[in-house]
């Protein structure tokens, strides 16, 4: 065997001395880290082993990342496209941290991809990686569900009339469906309410699940132990195991490379763009979601009859579950992928189905004479929106500034300009430290308690320095008429 | 620390030299190796994130923005303090705040056109001009400045405060910014 075990204090003896961290128990066959940087591989380390650890290193990212982003991003229909966009315009590598936690998401498909189809093809579901097969297929479904909800998140055109689309699509489950759809958005329509809930799913409770899955994942894949390569005679593998450390962890950090160079030049060249904030009321939109979800986008178009819930539904659960339960299906032994061309054709069927959909959808989309030239147009939009400079939302505005006054709470305003109540009551009627803040006052008192305290002050304002206003009848009333406007 | 454990440890240690001394340090060379690389691409990764953290701290604060008063001709026939109204917007990250600040312009003793804030140097009230008596008095402590804003007497610990104001193209206009109270000198607070 070319294993070497891992030497106490190999680590950092510091550590070592304090955790016990590479320190080998009696009875144990290994110290916790050496275990772990000495597990054996059959046949030695491999190229093809590096995906499990690619996603690792891709979810890392997209935490950090998205922690990152939450400095400035507010959930609210109200701000999240403007949080977006100062981000996006005007924080320092803030296009590029935003692109990289885009484009991030896309990676972990591509990974999680070449990861089930390296599992698939080297048989490694099989045996006692049933529960190791199960645990990484949630670990797919909610990787999906996060791509899902955080697509929404920005507020764009884009996100809201994708996810529209994207909700609608569980009213064909009988029964539950509507139920479901309106529990998810908050109400009958998307709206603030629905962008909080996949904000909370986005970054609390998806996550959480995914980081328990993937303890659950990584635990079940230390008992079973590295499958190997699918061929090859026992003896022959055995004499040449090698041990995780170090061929394979420098194939893992050299993959993780490779990632962090594709990523930060995409992000880098092509940063993701953001468009035109959400406008529900645009009925020309022509939505399109994330590339990896449009071959099921095109499949579930020609399912549009009476028999929508076959083609909605049935099928696509069906296909579901064949994969999930694939490993009690396909109990043989055998490993080597010809000799197993039932499954190995129906999984090849399936990819390129879904990559025709994807071709099909692509080249639809480029001829359909009523859909490229919005499309076209969709993209100018975003071209032109994200060439405008930053624009701040505003807030906070005074009443002055912000509203226009009817004509006689103009020229209330003023009355209360000339008669000095603006000394103490402030410019912005925002308060000074001799007088309270006006604003807000017309929801107070009404005009006739109003009237009733500029003749004859409170005990308490009085105490304060206001005087009882004495001005011409017409000009009282002006003054009212103002204060009854500062809601 | 439990003291059998590190006898343990150093007996295990030299079992393992025991096996093979070269091998095990050619393996920690290449764990450190490793390690320094792994840290320094972390340390580039980190780059543009800080970046992104200080954003707010880094960023230039927003440079003076010169406010509208009025034109220079409807203001000639300034001769005693004139109230005027500023909009005046404060960028709060991805929020600007509008709000309308109250301005005195004035002559000073050249004949310039001057500006002057009406926030009390004493505690902040609102300063009132009073034509009659040909000086500002503050309502609140009765302070009392000059038509310049020079100090009469009251609590106020110095004269009214000048904002900058310039003339571009036949306009008045204005730097809004505001003073700490209570101080002899004026100093900005933003
Ligand atoms: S606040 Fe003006 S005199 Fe006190």
């Amino acid at each position: 065997m070319a294993t070497q075990p891992l030497e106490p204090g190999a680590f950092n003896p510091w550590i070592d001395r304090r955790s016990g961290i590479s320190d080998r128990r009696k009875g144990e066959a290994e110290s916790p880290l050496g275990a772990v940087l000495n597990e054996p591989i059959p046949g030695g380390a491999s190229l093809a082993y590096v995906f499990g650890s690619g996603l690792l290193y891709l979810f890392l990212s997209q935490i950090v990342t998205g922690m990152f982003l939450a400095l400035y991003y507010v959930p609210s229909a109200d701000h999240a496209h403007t949080t977006v966009a100062y981000l996006t315009k005007e924080v320092t590598s803030g296009s590029f941290i935003r692109s990289i936690h885009a484009y991030g998401s896309s990676a972990i498909v591509i990974v999680l991809l070449l990861h089930i189809s390296q599992t698939f093809l080297y048989g490694a579901y099989k045996g006692r990686r049933k529960l190791l097969w199960l645990a990484g297929c949630v670990l797919f479904a909610l990787m999906l569900g996060m791509s899902f909800t955080g697509y929404l998140l920005p507020w764009d055109q884009k996100a809201y009339f994708a996810t529209t689309v994207g909700t609608n699509i569980l009213t064909y489950i009988p029964v539950i469906g509507g139920p479901l759809k309106s529990l998810l958005r908050g109400g009958a329509e998307m709206g603030t309410i629905t962008l909080s809930r996949f904000f909370v799913l986005h970054v609390f409770l998806l996550p959480s699940l995914i980081l328990g899955f993937i303890a659950a994942h990584v635990l079940l894949f230390r008992r079973a132990g590295p499958a190997g390569p699918f061929q090859g005679d026992p003896q022959a593998l055995k004499r040449s195991t090698e041990p995780f450390y170090p061929k394979q962890v420098v194939f893992d950090l050299l993959f993780a490379l490779v990632i962090i160079g594709c990523l930060g030049l995409l992000a880098h060249y092509l940063p993701v763009a953001l468009g035109p904030k959400a406008n529900p009321s645009d009925t020309h939109y022509v939505p399109r979601p994330e590339w990896y979800y449009i071959p099921v986008f095109q499949w579930l178009k020609y399912w549009e009859s009476g028999f929508a819930v076959v083609g909605i539904l049935v099928i696509p659960a069906f296909v579901a579950l064949l994969f999930v339960a694939l490993p009690f299906l396909d109990r043989r032994p055998e490993r080597r992928p010809w000799k197993r061309p039932v499954s190995v054709s129906i999984y090849a069927f399936i990819f390129i189905g879904l990559g025709a959909l994807g071709g099909i959808s692509h080249r639809n989309d480029l001829r359909d004479p009523a859909i490229a030239p919005q499309l076209a147009k969709q993209q100018t939009d975003v071209d032109a929106f994200m060439k405008k400079p930053f624009e701040p939302e505003l807030a906070g505005v005074s009443p002055f500034a912000a509203q226009s006054l009817s004509p006689i709470a103009s020229q209330g305003k003023r009355v209360f300009e000339e008669e000095g109540c603006i000394e103490c009551h402030g410019a912005d009627l925002s308060g000074t430290p001799s007088a309270p803040s006006l604003l807000g006052v017309g929801q107070k008192h009404d005009a006739a308690k109003l009237r009733s305290i500029l003749n004859q002050p409170t005990d308490a304002m009085a105490d304060g320095g206001m005087q009882p206003v004495d001005v011409r009848e017409e000009d009282l009333a002006a003054l009212i008429a103002f204060l009854e406007s500062l809601k | 620390m439990n003291h059998s454990d590190e006898i343990h440890i150093s007996s295990t240690a030299e079992e393992y030299k025991k096996l093979g001394g070269t091998a095990s340090s050619r393996r920690s060379f290449l764990a450190l190796l490793l390690s320094a690389g792994a840290a320094s691409v972390g340390a580039l990764l980190s780059v543009p994130l800080l970046r992104f953290l200080l954003h707010p701290l880094v960023k230039a604060k927003t440079q003076a923005s010169w406010k509208e008063i009025g034109s220079v001709e409807d203001l000639a026939s300034v001769t005693s303090p004139v109230k005027k109204l500023v909009k005046v917007e404060q960028r709060d990250g991805w929020r600007k705040i509008v709000s309308e600040k109250a301005v005195y312009v004035c002559r000073d003793a050249n004949g310039h056109l001057c500006t002057l804030s009406s926030v009390c140097p004493h505690l902040g009230c609102s300063i009132a001009w009073h034509d009659d008596k040909n000086k500002f008095i503050c309502p609140c402590h009765n302070g009392q400045f000059t038509a310049e804003g020079k100090l009469l007497g009251g609590p106020p610990p110095r004269g009214m405060d000048r904002l900058e104001s310039k003339v571009e193209d036949g306009k008045l206009v204005v730097h809004y910014q505001t003073f700490k109270q209570l101080v002899p000198n004026k100093e900005v607070i933003a």
